[in-house]
């Protein structure tokens, strides 16, 4: 009973130390949320189309991307694949997480894997990282208040959208890559993060030029994650295992 | 139903394949490989530096200043901090060179 009663009054501290690292992502990601349902019904979208998009899909550059596309009649197929391109970098988040929940029930996993986000993977690595069990109350707690405001502002975005001042002067546009580029400093610490930074960071600019959006995504990070995997392993850090 | 809501279901589909694919490839293989463990650390730097980069090609004199702003603060600060900062800076900056 009492163990009982310490690891539940643990798990619920667990959620609400999740909230709380939560609160930055749920900032941040707010004016996505209203700017993607304003332009999703400005492509024809209808506001329930674009709350199923933001609850089902759940991936901000995917579903400005997907109705961008709309917007431009492009084929459906296309506007799936592209959906499919910009969101493949999840497989390579789906990679790294899968070794830190593999403890967890089997439900529980598939729904950790539906609120696999940017934010959520890197946060929870970070967790993971400093040597803490990530637990899903803990991770439930990071991703619930991220998703729900993420839905619910989508939607409101949509019904308000058109009354959204100058978007330019508020720096809307230009948040997402602020908020990356903080991230992509919280991992500095790591073995070949400025080798590994400096090849996807030109590779996906030159792709970017070439190729095209979305792919410079996939691309950019296959070149990075191959310097960590071509360079001998004394250089990441990671110990050949007997 | 509509051809969007259709596109909306196979998006999601096609996004949760990548959310759970890399898993149960991943997980068929008992030991992992140090390269591929190399490879695997390497992810979340690789991923969001792809984000950020091709954004400096269009960055003007205020998005620089907020991505230099961003970048110190984060080496003391915590991410709510940097971000704050950086979105300060930024909002600042464009009333003033647009």
């Amino acid at each position: 009973m009492a163990t009982d009663v310490i690891s539940e009054s643990g798990a619920k501290s667990d959620f609400w130390q999740g909230v709380r690292l939560s609160m930055p992502v749920v900032v941040a990601s707010a004016p996505f949320a209203v700017l993607f349902g304003a332009l999703a019904v400005d492509q024809g979208f209808s506001v329930l189309e674009a709350f199923l998009m933001s609850a089902l899909i759940y991936g901000g550059a995917s579903q400005m991307v997907g109705i961008q596309l709309f917007g431009q009649h492009v084929a459906p197929w296309l506007i799936v694949l592209s959906i499919f391109a910009v969101n493949f970098r999840h497989v390579l988040y789906s990679a790294g997480i899968g070794r830190r929940i593999a403890h967890w029930p089997v439900i529980q996993q598939a729904l950790g894997y539906f609120i696999l986000t940017d934010p959520q993977y890197a946060v929870a690595e970070a967790r993971a990282q400093s040597g803490q069990t990530v637990g899903f109350a803990w991770y439930l707690g990071l991703g619930l208040p991220v998703y729900l405001f993420w839905i619910v502002e989508s939607a409101l975005g949509a019904v308000f959208g058109k009354l959204i001042p100058d978007t330019h002067a508020l720096g809307i546009d230009f948040l997402l890559p602020i908020y990356f580029l903080g991230l992509v400093m919280g991992f500095r610490k790591r073995p070949l993060w400025l080798p590994v930074v400096i090849a996807s960071g030109c590779a996906s600019i030159v792709a970017y030029k070439t190729v095209g959006s979305p792919w410079h995504v996939s691309i950019g990070a296959i070149a990075g994650v191959l310097l960590a995997v071509i360079l001998p392993p004394h250089h990441s850090g990671v110990g050949e295992r007997p | 139903m509509s051809t969007t809501f259709w596109i909306i279901i196979a998006g999601a589909i096609a996004t949760y394949l990548t959310r759970i694919g890399g898993h149960l490839v991943i997980s068929r293989f008992e030991n992992i490989h140090p390269r591929v463990e190399a490879g695997l650390n390497a992810v979340p730097a690789a991923v969001l530096t792809t984000l950020v980069a091709p954004e400096l090609l269009n960055a003007g004199p205020a998005e620089w200043a907020a991505l230099v702003v961003t970048a110190v603060v984060s080496l003391r600060g915590g991410l709510m901090a940097m971000f704050l900062a950086g979105a300060a800076v930024l909002i600042l900056a464009r009333q003033f060179v647009g």
